[in-house]
Protein backbone atom coordinates (compact mmCIF):
# COMPACT_ATOMS: atom_id res chain seq x y z
CA UNK A 1 0.00 0.00 0.00
CA UNK A 2 2.69 2.36 0.83
CA UNK A 3 5.11 1.43 -1.97
CA UNK A 4 1.77 1.88 -4.18
CA UNK A 5 1.30 5.34 -3.37
CA UNK A 6 5.27 6.46 -3.59
CA UNK A 7 5.56 4.86 -7.01
CA UNK A 8 2.15 7.26 -7.82
CA UNK A 9 3.44 9.90 -6.52
CA UNK A 10 6.50 9.47 -7.93
CA UNK A 11 4.73 8.97 -12.23
CA UNK A 12 2.55 12.30 -11.13
CA UNK A 13 5.19 14.54 -9.93
CA UNK A 14 7.09 13.26 -12.85
CA UNK A 15 4.60 13.93 -15.93
CA UNK A 16 3.89 17.17 -14.28
CA UNK A 17 7.26 18.14 -14.41
CA UNK A 18 7.38 16.90 -18.23
CA UNK A 19 4.16 19.02 -19.19
CA UNK A 20 6.37 22.48 -17.50
CA UNK A 21 9.49 21.44 -19.30
CA UNK A 22 7.47 20.48 -22.88
CA UNK A 23 6.71 24.01 -23.27
CA UNK A 24 10.41 25.10 -23.40
CA UNK A 25 10.78 22.05 -25.41
CA UNK A 26 8.14 22.89 -28.01
CA UNK A 27 9.50 26.59 -28.58
CA UNK A 28 13.09 25.86 -28.73
CA UNK A 29 12.39 22.84 -31.59
CA UNK A 30 10.31 25.47 -33.28
CA UNK A 31 12.64 27.54 -33.44
CA UNK A 32 15.69 25.55 -34.69
CA UNK A 33 13.53 24.64 -37.36
CA UNK A 34 12.96 28.16 -38.00
CA UNK A 35 16.06 29.01 -38.26
CA UNK A 36 17.21 25.83 -40.14
CA UNK A 37 14.92 26.48 -43.08
CA UNK A 38 14.88 30.38 -42.83
CA UNK A 39 18.66 30.91 -42.54
CA UNK A 40 20.01 29.69 -45.85
CA UNK A 41 17.84 32.37 -47.83
CA UNK A 42 20.93 35.10 -46.24
CA UNK A 43 23.26 32.85 -48.64
CA UNK A 44 20.69 32.79 -51.75
CA UNK A 45 19.13 35.87 -51.79
CA UNK A 46 21.54 39.28 -51.40
CA UNK A 47 20.47 41.28 -48.57
CA UNK A 48 19.72 44.42 -50.79
CA UNK A 49 16.92 42.25 -52.88
CA UNK A 50 15.71 41.14 -49.65
CA UNK A 51 14.41 44.52 -48.40
CA UNK A 52 13.65 45.37 -51.70
CA UNK A 53 10.22 46.33 -52.94
CA UNK A 54 8.87 44.11 -55.16
CA UNK A 55 7.43 40.77 -54.30
CA UNK A 56 7.43 38.56 -57.10
CA UNK A 57 8.65 34.99 -56.35
CA UNK A 58 8.07 33.38 -60.03
CA UNK A 59 10.71 35.52 -61.16
CA UNK A 60 12.71 35.25 -58.27
CA UNK A 61 12.01 38.67 -56.48
CA UNK A 62 12.02 38.11 -53.14
CA UNK A 63 11.32 41.84 -51.53
CA UNK A 64 9.89 41.15 -48.25
CA UNK A 65 9.51 44.99 -47.36
CA UNK A 66 5.93 44.92 -48.78
CA UNK A 67 5.20 42.81 -46.79
CA UNK A 68 6.42 43.98 -43.35
CA UNK A 69 4.70 47.27 -44.19
CA UNK A 70 1.52 45.20 -44.99
CA UNK A 71 1.32 43.41 -41.85
CA UNK A 72 2.52 46.73 -39.48
CA UNK A 73 -0.24 48.98 -41.41
CA UNK A 74 -3.36 46.11 -40.60
CA UNK A 75 -1.51 45.77 -36.92
CA UNK A 76 -1.23 49.59 -36.14
CA UNK A 77 -5.02 49.86 -37.98
CA UNK A 78 -6.22 46.87 -35.60
CA UNK A 79 -4.56 48.44 -32.73
CA UNK A 80 -6.54 51.45 -33.41
CA UNK A 81 -9.92 50.38 -33.19
CA UNK A 82 -9.08 47.67 -30.46
CA UNK A 83 -7.43 49.70 -28.13
CA UNK A 84 -10.19 52.54 -27.45
CA UNK A 85 -13.12 50.32 -27.69
CA UNK A 86 -11.69 47.56 -25.82
CA UNK A 87 -10.13 49.62 -22.68
CA UNK A 88 -13.55 51.34 -23.08
CA UNK A 89 -15.74 48.34 -22.83
CA UNK A 90 -13.74 47.17 -20.19
CA UNK A 91 -14.42 50.44 -18.49
CA UNK A 92 -17.68 49.88 -18.71
CA UNK A 93 -17.96 46.45 -17.60
CA UNK A 94 -15.82 47.07 -14.61
CA UNK A 95 -17.15 50.34 -13.53
CA UNK A 96 -20.20 51.64 -15.02
CA UNK A 97 -22.78 48.50 -15.87
CA UNK A 98 -24.95 47.16 -13.63
CA UNK A 99 -23.93 44.06 -12.25
CA UNK A 100 -26.79 41.94 -14.30
CA UNK A 101 -25.44 43.59 -17.26
CA UNK A 102 -22.18 42.98 -16.51
CA UNK A 103 -22.82 39.06 -15.94
CA UNK A 104 -24.58 38.92 -19.52
CA UNK A 105 -22.11 40.69 -21.36
CA UNK A 106 -18.72 39.28 -20.54
CA UNK A 107 -19.87 35.93 -21.71
CA UNK A 108 -20.88 37.41 -24.53
CA UNK A 109 -17.42 39.22 -25.19
CA UNK A 110 -15.92 36.04 -24.07
CA UNK A 111 -17.90 34.12 -26.60
CA UNK A 112 -16.99 36.68 -29.53
CA UNK A 113 -13.44 35.87 -28.65
CA UNK A 114 -13.71 32.13 -29.41
CA UNK A 115 -15.39 32.88 -33.08
CA UNK A 116 -13.61 31.10 -35.72
CA UNK A 117 -11.22 33.58 -37.75
CA UNK A 118 -12.62 31.98 -41.00
CA UNK A 119 -16.26 33.09 -40.31
CA UNK A 120 -15.87 36.67 -39.61
CA UNK A 121 -13.20 36.28 -43.09
CA UNK A 122 -16.73 35.59 -44.33
CA UNK A 123 -18.52 38.39 -43.30
CA UNK A 124 -15.85 40.31 -43.74
CA UNK A 125 -16.09 39.46 -47.60
CA UNK A 126 -19.73 39.29 -47.71
CA UNK A 127 -21.20 42.34 -45.92
CA UNK A 128 -18.13 44.79 -44.85
CA UNK A 129 -15.81 45.18 -47.76
CA UNK A 130 -18.96 45.61 -50.70
CA UNK A 131 -20.10 48.24 -48.11
CA UNK A 132 -16.65 50.09 -47.63
CA UNK A 133 -16.53 49.56 -51.20
CA UNK A 134 -19.67 51.99 -51.72
CA UNK A 135 -19.47 54.06 -48.92
CA UNK A 136 -16.10 55.21 -49.65
CA UNK A 137 -16.09 54.92 -53.48
CA UNK A 138 -13.12 52.81 -53.41
CA UNK A 139 -11.63 50.57 -56.58
CA UNK A 140 -11.99 47.55 -54.07
CA UNK A 141 -13.11 46.83 -51.54
CA UNK A 142 -10.53 44.07 -50.35
CA UNK A 143 -8.25 47.05 -48.26
CA UNK A 144 -5.69 47.20 -45.31
CA UNK A 145 -8.49 48.74 -43.49
CA UNK A 146 -11.29 45.62 -43.72
CA UNK A 147 -8.64 43.78 -42.40
CA UNK A 148 -7.93 46.04 -39.67
CA UNK A 149 -11.65 46.33 -38.78
CA UNK A 150 -11.75 42.69 -38.65
CA UNK A 151 -8.82 41.92 -36.90
CA UNK A 152 -10.05 44.67 -34.56
CA UNK A 153 -12.96 42.94 -33.81
CA UNK A 154 -10.71 39.76 -32.94
CA UNK A 155 -8.49 41.71 -30.47
CA UNK A 156 -11.44 43.48 -28.95
CA UNK A 157 -12.83 40.61 -26.84
CA UNK A 158 -8.62 39.86 -25.67
CA UNK A 159 -8.49 43.64 -24.60
CA UNK A 160 -11.63 43.66 -23.02
CA UNK A 161 -11.67 40.74 -20.60
CA UNK A 162 -7.78 40.86 -19.12
CA UNK A 163 -8.52 44.65 -19.05
CA UNK A 164 -11.32 43.78 -16.63
CA UNK A 165 -9.92 41.65 -14.52
CA UNK A 166 -7.48 43.77 -14.29
CA UNK A 167 -9.73 46.97 -13.11
CA UNK A 168 -12.09 44.94 -11.06
CA UNK A 169 -8.92 44.04 -9.11
CA UNK A 170 -8.25 47.21 -8.07
CA UNK A 171 -9.67 48.06 -4.12
CA UNK A 172 -12.71 49.53 -3.87
CA UNK A 173 -11.02 51.72 -1.32
CA UNK A 174 -9.17 53.45 -3.65
CA UNK A 175 -12.60 54.81 -5.36
CA UNK A 176 -14.03 55.60 -2.05
CA UNK A 177 -11.26 57.34 -1.21
CA UNK A 178 -11.54 59.47 -4.98
CA UNK A 179 -15.06 59.97 -4.49
CA UNK A 180 -14.85 61.30 -1.13
CA UNK A 181 -12.67 63.90 -2.34
CA UNK A 182 -15.06 65.24 -4.71
CA UNK A 183 -13.84 63.63 -8.01
CA UNK A 184 -16.80 62.45 -10.52
CA UNK A 185 -16.85 59.07 -11.23
CA UNK A 186 -15.04 60.11 -14.56
CA UNK A 187 -12.35 61.60 -12.71
CA UNK A 188 -12.05 58.16 -10.68
CA UNK A 189 -11.95 56.03 -13.14
CA UNK A 190 -9.50 57.97 -15.04
CA UNK A 191 -7.32 59.40 -12.39
CA UNK A 192 -7.13 56.61 -9.96
CA UNK A 193 -8.70 53.23 -11.15
CA UNK A 194 -7.01 53.76 -14.50
CA UNK A 195 -3.54 54.40 -13.39
CA UNK A 196 -3.51 51.62 -10.64
CA UNK A 197 -4.92 48.80 -12.85
CA UNK A 198 -2.00 50.24 -15.39
CA UNK A 199 -0.07 47.22 -16.15
CA UNK A 200 -2.92 44.67 -16.33
CA UNK A 201 -4.00 47.15 -19.10
CA UNK A 202 -0.69 47.29 -20.77
CA UNK A 203 -0.52 43.65 -20.63
CA UNK A 204 -4.12 43.62 -22.10
CA UNK A 205 -2.83 45.51 -25.12
CA UNK A 206 0.24 43.65 -25.57
CA UNK A 207 -1.77 40.27 -25.95
CA UNK A 208 -4.31 42.27 -27.93
CA UNK A 209 -1.60 43.16 -30.77
CA UNK A 210 0.11 39.81 -30.67
CA UNK A 211 -3.61 38.57 -31.64
CA UNK A 212 -3.49 40.99 -34.58
CA UNK A 213 -0.15 40.39 -35.93
CA UNK A 214 -0.58 36.81 -36.01
CA UNK A 215 -3.52 36.16 -37.44
CA UNK A 216 -3.70 34.55 -41.19
CA UNK A 217 -7.14 33.63 -42.08
CA UNK A 218 -9.23 36.74 -41.80
CA UNK A 219 -6.42 38.93 -43.86
CA UNK A 220 -5.98 36.36 -46.34
CA UNK A 221 -9.95 36.66 -47.20
CA UNK A 222 -10.10 40.57 -46.89
CA UNK A 223 -6.85 42.21 -47.60
CA UNK A 224 -6.73 41.55 -51.33
CA UNK A 225 -3.33 40.34 -50.99
CA UNK A 226 -1.33 42.60 -53.03
CA UNK A 227 2.09 43.17 -52.03
CA UNK A 228 2.43 46.53 -52.32
CA UNK A 229 4.77 49.13 -50.08
CA UNK A 230 2.77 50.85 -47.72
CA UNK A 231 4.50 54.17 -47.20
CA UNK A 232 1.67 55.82 -44.07
CA UNK A 233 -1.77 55.58 -42.87
CA UNK A 234 -3.36 57.18 -45.99
CA UNK A 235 -2.76 53.41 -47.52
CA UNK A 236 -5.58 51.78 -45.05
CA UNK A 237 -8.09 52.45 -48.31
CA UNK A 238 -5.96 50.00 -50.91
CA UNK A 239 -4.98 46.21 -50.86
CA UNK A 240 -1.92 45.21 -48.83
CA UNK A 241 -0.73 42.00 -48.36
CA UNK A 242 0.95 40.51 -44.71
CA UNK A 243 3.18 38.23 -44.15
CA UNK A 244 1.26 35.97 -42.69
CA UNK A 245 -1.17 35.88 -45.40
CA UNK A 246 2.05 35.25 -47.86
CA UNK A 247 3.22 31.80 -45.71
CA UNK A 248 -0.33 30.74 -45.69
CA UNK A 249 -1.41 31.15 -49.30
CA UNK A 250 2.11 30.25 -51.01
CA UNK A 251 3.16 27.84 -48.62
CA UNK A 252 1.39 24.93 -50.45
CA UNK A 253 2.69 25.69 -53.68
CA UNK A 254 6.03 25.53 -53.63
CA UNK A 255 9.18 23.40 -54.41
CA UNK A 256 10.44 21.80 -51.22
CA UNK A 257 14.54 23.54 -49.80
CA UNK A 258 13.74 25.98 -52.77
CA UNK A 259 14.56 29.81 -52.85
CA UNK A 260 11.01 30.85 -52.37
CA UNK A 261 10.56 27.82 -49.56
CA UNK A 262 13.53 29.38 -47.88
CA UNK A 263 12.42 32.95 -47.75
CA UNK A 264 8.95 32.14 -46.64
CA UNK A 265 10.61 30.31 -43.49
CA UNK A 266 12.76 34.08 -43.33
CA UNK A 267 9.34 35.77 -43.24
CA UNK A 268 8.27 33.31 -40.46
CA UNK A 269 11.32 34.27 -38.60
CA UNK A 270 10.96 38.05 -39.07
CA UNK A 271 7.45 37.27 -37.44
CA UNK A 272 8.49 35.23 -34.79
CA UNK A 273 11.02 38.17 -33.66
CA UNK A 274 8.24 40.81 -34.07
CA UNK A 275 5.96 39.00 -31.47
CA UNK A 276 9.14 38.05 -29.20
CA UNK A 277 9.51 41.73 -29.37
CA UNK A 278 6.16 42.72 -28.32
CA UNK A 279 6.29 40.44 -25.44
CA UNK A 280 9.80 41.46 -24.42
CA UNK A 281 8.71 44.84 -24.28
CA UNK A 282 5.76 44.41 -22.39
CA UNK A 283 6.65 42.65 -19.85
CA UNK A 284 9.55 44.83 -19.01
CA UNK A 285 7.40 47.58 -18.73
CA UNK A 286 5.47 45.54 -16.54
CA UNK A 287 8.43 44.43 -14.85
CA UNK A 288 9.95 47.85 -14.22
CA UNK A 289 6.61 49.11 -12.82
CA UNK A 290 6.71 46.61 -10.53
CA UNK A 291 10.56 47.28 -8.98
CA UNK A 292 9.54 50.48 -8.60
CA UNK A 293 6.23 49.53 -6.23
CA UNK A 294 8.51 47.21 -4.09
CA UNK A 295 11.41 50.03 -3.97
CA UNK A 296 9.26 52.32 -2.87
CA UNK A 297 7.57 50.00 -0.24
CA UNK A 298 10.46 48.28 0.88
CA UNK B 1 -25.71 75.62 19.59
CA UNK B 2 -26.37 75.09 16.09
CA UNK B 3 -27.34 72.36 14.31
CA UNK B 4 -25.34 71.42 11.73
CA UNK B 5 -27.03 68.65 10.14
CA UNK B 6 -30.71 67.09 11.16
CA UNK B 7 -31.08 63.83 10.10
CA UNK B 8 -35.25 62.82 10.19
CA UNK B 9 -36.24 59.27 10.50
CA UNK B 10 -33.90 57.85 8.02
CA UNK B 11 -34.48 54.32 7.16
CA UNK B 12 -32.00 52.13 4.94
CA UNK B 13 -32.04 48.54 3.80
CA UNK B 14 -29.34 46.93 1.46
CA UNK B 15 -30.38 44.65 -1.43
CA UNK B 16 -28.96 41.43 0.50
CA UNK B 17 -31.02 42.58 3.31
CA UNK B 18 -28.08 43.10 5.93
CA UNK B 19 -27.01 45.75 7.64
CA UNK B 20 -29.41 48.89 7.22
CA UNK B 21 -30.88 51.50 9.38
CA UNK B 22 -34.64 52.01 11.42
CA UNK B 23 -36.01 55.60 11.58
CA UNK B 24 -33.27 57.13 12.51
CA UNK B 25 -33.57 60.70 13.61
CA UNK B 26 -30.45 62.60 15.20
CA UNK B 27 -29.67 65.84 15.75
CA UNK B 28 -25.99 66.80 15.45
CA UNK B 29 -24.36 69.96 16.65
CA UNK B 30 -21.46 72.39 15.06
CA UNK B 31 -18.59 73.09 16.05
CA UNK B 32 -18.37 69.69 18.25
CA UNK B 33 -17.36 65.93 18.04
CA UNK B 34 -19.89 63.48 17.74
CA UNK B 35 -19.60 59.95 18.10
CA UNK B 36 -21.40 56.93 16.70
CA UNK B 37 -20.99 53.81 18.91
CA UNK B 38 -21.98 50.65 19.07
CA UNK B 39 -21.03 46.74 18.80
CA UNK B 40 -20.15 45.98 14.65
CA UNK B 41 -23.18 45.65 12.29
CA UNK B 42 -25.24 48.12 13.63
CA UNK B 43 -25.43 50.53 11.14
CA UNK B 44 -22.87 53.30 11.88
CA UNK B 45 -20.67 53.49 8.77
CA UNK B 46 -24.07 53.29 6.87
CA UNK B 47 -25.37 56.13 8.40
CA UNK B 48 -21.65 57.98 7.81
CA UNK B 49 -21.62 56.82 4.13
CA UNK B 50 -25.45 58.60 3.56
CA UNK B 51 -23.99 61.41 4.74
CA UNK B 52 -21.69 62.22 1.81
CA UNK B 53 -23.86 59.99 -0.43
CA UNK B 54 -20.84 57.28 -0.53
CA UNK B 55 -23.65 54.73 -0.36
CA UNK B 56 -24.78 55.78 -4.04
CA UNK B 57 -22.59 53.71 -5.27
CA UNK B 58 -23.48 50.16 -2.66
CA UNK B 59 -26.61 47.95 -3.58
CA UNK B 60 -28.69 49.88 -1.52
CA UNK B 61 -32.17 48.85 -1.81
CA UNK B 62 -33.93 51.83 -0.67
CA UNK B 63 -33.85 54.91 1.58
CA UNK B 64 -36.40 56.78 2.91
CA UNK B 65 -36.25 59.98 5.73
CA UNK B 66 -34.44 62.93 5.23
CA UNK B 67 -30.76 64.40 5.97
CA UNK B 68 -30.84 68.30 6.46
CA UNK B 69 -27.18 70.01 6.03
CA UNK B 70 -27.27 73.35 7.06
CA UNK B 71 -31.83 72.75 6.29
CA UNK B 72 -31.21 70.89 2.48
CA UNK B 73 -31.73 67.73 1.78
CA UNK B 74 -28.67 66.08 0.23
CA UNK B 75 -30.89 62.40 -0.29
CA UNK B 76 -32.82 64.99 -2.97
CA UNK B 77 -31.90 63.58 -6.25
CA UNK B 78 -31.47 66.77 -7.42
CA UNK B 79 -28.18 67.33 -4.92
CA UNK B 80 -24.80 68.03 -6.62
CA UNK B 81 -23.28 64.90 -4.67
CA UNK B 82 -19.76 66.12 -6.15
CA UNK B 83 -19.76 69.63 -4.27
CA UNK B 84 -21.67 67.58 -1.09
CA UNK B 85 -18.25 65.12 -0.72
CA UNK B 86 -16.48 68.38 -1.02
CA UNK B 87 -18.82 69.98 1.63
CA UNK B 88 -18.50 66.66 3.79
CA UNK B 89 -14.79 64.96 3.98
CA UNK B 90 -14.19 61.38 5.24
CA UNK B 91 -11.41 59.69 6.25
CA UNK B 92 -11.68 55.59 6.00
CA UNK B 93 -10.52 52.75 8.78
CA UNK B 94 -7.30 51.66 6.61
CA UNK B 95 -5.51 54.68 4.79
CA UNK B 96 -5.75 54.87 1.60
CA UNK B 97 -3.48 56.61 -0.22
CA UNK B 98 -3.38 57.22 -3.90
CA UNK B 99 -0.17 56.48 -5.96
CA UNK B 100 1.17 59.95 -6.20
CA UNK B 101 3.52 62.13 -4.07
CA UNK B 102 2.73 63.78 -0.34
CA UNK B 103 1.89 67.21 -2.22
CA UNK B 104 0.62 65.30 -5.29
CA UNK B 105 -2.33 63.36 -2.27
CA UNK B 106 -3.23 66.56 -0.90
CA UNK B 107 -3.51 68.69 -4.28
CA UNK B 108 -5.31 65.93 -5.98
CA UNK B 109 -8.66 67.10 -4.13
CA UNK B 110 -8.45 70.77 -5.55
CA UNK B 111 -7.64 69.59 -8.96
CA UNK B 112 -11.11 67.95 -9.07
CA UNK B 113 -12.05 70.77 -8.35
CA UNK B 114 -10.43 72.90 -10.48
CA UNK B 115 -8.33 75.25 -8.86
CA UNK B 116 -5.25 74.99 -10.71
CA UNK B 117 -3.27 77.89 -8.47
CA UNK B 118 -0.36 76.67 -7.83
CA UNK B 119 0.38 79.51 -4.49
CA UNK B 120 -3.08 78.23 -3.53
CA UNK B 121 -2.01 74.55 -3.39
CA UNK B 122 0.84 75.35 -1.46
CA UNK B 123 -1.11 77.12 1.14
CA UNK B 124 -3.52 74.04 1.44
CA UNK B 125 -0.45 71.91 1.88
CA UNK B 126 0.73 73.73 4.67
CA UNK B 127 -2.47 74.55 6.56
CA UNK B 128 -3.98 70.84 6.25
CA UNK B 129 -0.57 68.86 7.01
CA UNK B 130 -0.51 71.75 10.32
CA UNK B 131 -3.79 71.07 11.33
CA UNK B 132 -3.38 67.10 11.07
CA UNK B 133 -0.24 67.36 12.86
CA UNK B 134 1.85 66.22 9.92
CA UNK B 135 3.70 69.21 9.46
CA UNK B 136 6.67 68.89 11.36
CA UNK B 137 7.23 65.14 9.90
CA UNK B 138 6.98 65.52 6.19
CA UNK B 139 7.88 69.45 5.25
CA UNK B 140 11.36 68.73 4.09
CA UNK B 141 9.89 65.53 1.53
CA UNK B 142 6.38 66.76 0.19
CA UNK B 143 7.72 65.25 -3.29
CA UNK B 144 8.17 61.78 -1.57
CA UNK B 145 5.61 59.35 -3.15
CA UNK B 146 3.13 58.56 -0.32
CA UNK B 147 3.62 54.64 0.30
CA UNK B 148 6.68 55.99 1.90
CA UNK B 149 5.17 57.03 5.16
CA UNK B 150 4.21 55.09 8.21
CA UNK B 151 0.47 54.07 8.83
CA UNK B 152 -0.04 56.45 11.02
CA UNK B 153 1.41 59.18 9.04
CA UNK B 154 -0.66 57.92 5.82
CA UNK B 155 -3.62 58.13 7.80
CA UNK B 156 -2.83 61.51 9.12
CA UNK B 157 -2.22 62.32 5.42
CA UNK B 158 -5.21 61.28 4.57
CA UNK B 159 -6.96 63.48 7.23
CA UNK B 160 -5.24 66.46 5.49
CA UNK B 161 -6.26 65.17 2.16
CA UNK B 162 -9.81 65.75 3.61
CA UNK B 163 -8.63 69.10 5.06
CA UNK B 164 -7.15 70.02 2.18
CA UNK B 165 -10.62 70.62 0.73
CA UNK B 166 -11.75 73.06 3.11
CA UNK B 167 -14.65 70.97 4.52
CA UNK B 168 -17.89 72.18 6.76
CA UNK B 169 -17.96 68.43 7.91
CA UNK B 170 -15.76 65.28 8.99
CA UNK B 171 -16.78 62.00 8.77
CA UNK B 172 -14.14 59.63 10.10
CA UNK B 173 -14.80 55.74 10.22
CA UNK B 174 -12.39 54.27 12.49
CA UNK B 175 -10.12 56.73 11.99
CA UNK B 176 -7.41 54.86 14.18
CA UNK B 177 -8.01 50.85 13.85
CA UNK B 178 -5.03 50.08 12.10
CA UNK B 179 -2.51 52.43 14.61
CA UNK B 180 -0.49 52.31 17.32
CA UNK B 181 -1.05 53.79 20.46
CA UNK B 182 0.93 56.93 19.63
CA UNK B 183 0.24 57.86 16.37
CA UNK B 184 -3.42 57.39 17.70
CA UNK B 185 -2.88 60.12 20.63
CA UNK B 186 -1.32 62.27 17.38
CA UNK B 187 -4.78 61.63 15.58
CA UNK B 188 -6.80 62.45 18.42
CA UNK B 189 -5.39 65.77 19.11
CA UNK B 190 -5.57 66.79 15.82
CA UNK B 191 -9.23 66.09 15.64
CA UNK B 192 -9.52 67.81 19.48
CA UNK B 193 -8.12 71.05 17.76
CA UNK B 194 -10.71 70.53 14.69
CA UNK B 195 -13.61 70.67 16.12
CA UNK B 196 -12.97 74.53 16.80
CA UNK B 197 -13.55 74.39 12.89
CA UNK B 198 -15.21 71.92 11.77
CA UNK B 199 -18.22 69.61 12.44
CA UNK B 200 -16.71 66.21 13.65
CA UNK B 201 -18.77 63.12 13.33
CA UNK B 202 -16.44 60.03 14.20
CA UNK B 203 -17.13 56.30 14.75
CA UNK B 204 -14.77 55.14 17.41
CA UNK B 205 -12.99 51.85 17.55
CA UNK B 206 -13.74 51.08 21.08
CA UNK B 207 -15.86 52.17 23.37
CA UNK B 208 -12.92 54.10 25.47
CA UNK B 209 -12.14 56.46 22.19
CA UNK B 210 -15.99 57.38 22.35
CA UNK B 211 -15.57 58.51 25.65
CA UNK B 212 -11.83 60.57 25.31
CA UNK B 213 -13.23 62.11 22.15
CA UNK B 214 -17.34 62.44 22.52
CA UNK B 215 -18.92 66.02 23.30
CA UNK B 216 -22.00 63.78 22.06
CA UNK B 217 -22.34 60.57 21.39
CA UNK B 218 -25.46 58.01 20.14
CA UNK B 219 -25.08 54.51 20.77
CA UNK B 220 -26.40 52.04 17.82
CA UNK B 221 -27.82 48.63 18.05
CA UNK B 222 -28.83 46.41 14.78
CA UNK B 223 -29.96 49.28 13.04
CA UNK B 224 -31.50 51.10 15.68
CA UNK B 225 -30.43 54.51 17.83
CA UNK B 226 -30.80 53.09 21.27
CA UNK B 227 -29.31 56.46 22.82
CA UNK B 228 -28.38 59.47 22.18
CA UNK B 229 -26.96 62.39 24.82
CA UNK B 230 -23.86 64.44 25.71
CA UNK B 231 -20.89 61.84 26.20
CA UNK B 232 -20.74 63.35 29.65
CA UNK B 233 -23.86 61.22 30.82
CA UNK B 234 -23.88 58.55 28.29
CA UNK B 235 -20.33 57.14 29.50
CA UNK B 236 -21.43 57.57 33.03
CA UNK B 237 -24.88 57.99 33.77
CA UNK B 238 -26.72 55.76 30.76
CA UNK B 239 -30.05 55.43 30.49
CA UNK B 240 -30.75 52.80 29.20
CA UNK B 241 -29.64 49.14 30.69
CA UNK B 242 -28.84 47.70 26.53
CA UNK B 243 -26.39 51.16 26.33
CA UNK B 244 -25.10 50.99 30.31
CA UNK B 245 -24.14 46.83 29.82
CA UNK B 246 -22.41 47.88 26.60
CA UNK B 247 -20.18 50.95 27.92
CA UNK B 248 -19.89 48.51 31.21
CA UNK B 249 -18.31 45.74 28.76
CA UNK B 250 -21.17 43.37 29.25
CA UNK B 251 -21.46 42.85 25.56
CA UNK B 252 -19.81 43.80 22.52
Amino acid sequence: MEKDLNWREFLITRLIKFSGYSAIIFVSLIFFFLLKEGLPTLAEVPLGDLFSLRWYPIESRYGILPLITGSLLVTVGAGLIAVPFGIGTAIYLAEIAPRWVRNLLKPLVELLGGLPSVVLGFLGILILSPTLRVTLNLPTGLTALTGSLLLGGIAIPTVVSISEDALDAVPKSYRDAALALGATRWQTIWRVTLPAARSGVLTAVMLGVGRSIGETMTVMMVTGNAPVLATGLADLFSPVRTMTATIAAEMGEVANASTHYHVLFFIGMVLFLISLFVNVTASAIVFRQKKRAERILS
Amino acid sequence: MKNKIVIENLTLQYSDGTESLNGISLEIPANATTVLFGPAGGGKSSLLRCLNRLNDLADVESVSGRILLDGEDILDLKMDVTALRRKVGMVFARPVVLPFSIRGNLTYGLELAGEKRKSRHDEAVERSLKLAALWEEVHDRLDDPAIALSGGQQQRLCLARSLALEPEVLLLDEPTSGLDPISTSKVEEALDELKKQYTVILVPHSVQQAARTSDYAAFFLQGKLIEYAPGTDIFTNPQHQRTEDYVTGRFG
